[in-house]
């Protein structure tokens, strides 16, 4: 049990710190422009494929730093020439827009790779065991994962609490017509957090790459978890998108582990009143624990954990 | 000599609504001149479409260039300063934070400095640390002013500073102006009521339907009771 409950919390906070690569740049984006990008996933695993290629050339540790900046490069881009000439059009354009950029990308990445799974894997360097607890084995890579980031997430609140830009970010955030009048560049600031956004989803996909499974449905798999954690906690609030990161992704872990039915909790009568779905095992509900956590979210608290907007 | 700020022919539209007909006016470096009418008849919108925030159609030259189609950013940097009715402080940033933001860079020596800012109004001081959005609305109003300030503009435009401030607070807004103009700011305000405007203005316009229809010093104002009846009281 108490093995159990270590590696799942262990896989659990790895699993939210990832997600909260991604969905910080999602909110943050969100915030700002108003707008969901639809595409973000899609960064995290072009993440994984640029880290997949140039490792393939020149090694997994030139991939780590040039395939994020990359990716924050192609972000950038796509917001000063994409989504900032969709934005005159509204919310609705600027939507749709991200939608058909995940499509785009998508059938791009199968094309240039292929539908199968990409060989990406953890360095020889971080490739043995981190640790071994009651007979199991934990890996350095997973290790490597966490403290990866955790780095991140220092680096990104000190940015935006201790430097001028994370100033100009945060007043941006709830006032970006005030922030303009005043002098700064807020075009430059949406271009700047954008890329930076697809940057930090770049880098996660290059980490979880080698560890998960690189190919071109992950960031279908993916999307919608990442709406369920920026729902869940606060649309453009970064304190709720961390703590829904790390709810979600310990829910998912331990639900997987923990191997308990309805019928095991509250007896037989379980299968009269839930019928089949009583005697199904948590694993196998598992998958649809966010879902149901983003459905009650929206219903008895609509502006998420943290969040102050009604959206 | 050219004006500062010189607007001719300034039309703005919200979505399909034509807001402003034509709007003339012009401000000279240092002056004070107050835009008086009643609400809706285009004042606030006058200033947003000089700003950028509201697409303007027409002339808008400010110390000789052509702004008319510039971003608000940019033109913020020429040298325009704009405060906002709503008083925009940014409510969760303290104070001083929301100070720092007013400065367009980290090296910025201009007419004012912070410690400019803690004399004229000692509260911004004593409440430095604390969120911009506890403070009250006169305190936030003195803050959006003083912010505007910190961004060194030749020119304020500041729209409505004493709408719903106590007596005391309103004195406070007008000794403000006041130091602002004695540093040769030249300053636009745009006012509903008259409390400030006629002690303070070097010229007044009135609008009224989206056009300017009196212009003229306050004696000229104050001679001509017709204009106050007709395009000022409510």
């Amino acid at each position: 049990m108490l093995e159990l409950v270590t590696f799942s919390t262990l896989n659990g906070v790895l699993y939210g710190m990832l997600l909260f690569m991604m969905a910080s740049g999602l909110t943050l984006i969100f915030s700002m422009m108003g707008v969901l990008n639809f595409a973000h996933a899609s960064f995290y695993m072009i993440g994984a494929y640029f880290g997949f290629e140039i490792s393939r050339h020149i090694g997994f540790w030139p991939g780590f730093i040039i395939a994020p900046l990359l990716v924050g490069v192609v972000g950038a881009l796509i917001e000063r020439y994409g989504l900032r000439r969709v934005h005159r059009y509204g919310h609705v354009a600027e939507l749709l827009f991200t939608f058909g950029l995940a499509f785009v990308i998508e059938e791009l990445v199968s094309m240039i790779w292929g539908k199968a799974p990409v060989d990406y894997r953890p360095p020889p360097s971080l490739d043995f065991v981190a640790f071994s607890l009651f007979g199991t084995t934990y890996p350095a890579y997973r290790i490597f994962m966490l403290a990866t980031a955790v780095a991140m997430f220092v680096f990104l609140i000190l940015v935006l609490r201790r430097t001028r830009v994370g100033l100009i970010i945060q007043a941006a955030l709830t006032h970006p017509d005030m922030v303009a009048m005043l002098g700064h560049n807020v075009p430059r600031v949406f271009m700047m957090v954008f890329g930076v956004g697809a940057g930090l989803a770049g880098l996660a996909g290059v980490i979880a790459g080698p560890a998960l499974v690189t190919q071109p449905s992950m960031a279908a798999l993916l999307g919608p978890i990442l709406f369920v954690v920026i729902v869940v906690g606060g649309l453009g609030s970064l304190g709720g998108a961390f703590v829904a990161s790390l709810l979600i992704g310990l829910i998912q872990t331990f639900a997987v582990a923990i191997n308990v039915s309805l019928a095991d909790v509250i007896g037989p009568t379980a299968a009269g009143i839930f019928g089949e779905l009583g005697r199904a095992p948590l694993a196998q509900i598992a998958p649809v624990l966010p879902y149901l956590l983003l459905v009650l979210v929206l219903i008895l608290r609509p502006t998420g954990l943290f969040g102050t907007r009604e959206s | 000599m050219s004006a500062l700020l010189d607007v001719q022919d300034l039309h703005a539209y919200y979505g399909k609504s034509h807001i402003l007909h034509g709007v003339n006016f012009h401000i000279n470096a240092g002056e004070i001149v107050s835009l008086l009418g009643r609400n809706g008849v285009g004042r606030s919108t006058t200033i947003k479409a000089i700003m950028g925030d509201v697409p303007p159609v027409g002339v808008v030259r400010f110390a000789g260039r052509d702004i008319a189609g510039m971003k608000p950013h940019q033109i913020a940097r020429l040298g325009l300063g704009y405060v906002p009715e709503n008083r925009d402080v940014f409510p969760s940033l303290t104070v001083r934070q929301n100070l720092l933001l007013g400065q367009k860079s980290a090296r910025q020596a201009g007419r004012w400095s912070m410690q400019d800012m803690f004399r004229i109004f000692p509260r911004l001081e004593e409440r430095a640390d604390t969120p911009a959005g506890v403070m009250s609305g006169g305190e936030q109003q003195m803050l959006t002013i003083c912010r505007t300030l910190m961004g060194d503009p030749d020119l304020v435009m500041i729209d409505e500073p004493t709408e719903g401030l106590a007596p005391m607070m309103v004195e406070l807004v007008g000794n403000l102006l006041a130091e602002i103009a004695s540093r040769g700011v030249a300053i636009l305000l745009v006012e509903q009521k008259l409390t400030i405007a006629l002690k303070i203005s070097h010229r007044l316009y009135v609008m009224g339907h989206g056009r300017i229809v009196f212009e003229g010093s306050v004696a000229d104002f104050n001679a001509n009771a017709s204009v106050r009846q007709e395009w000022l009281e409510v």
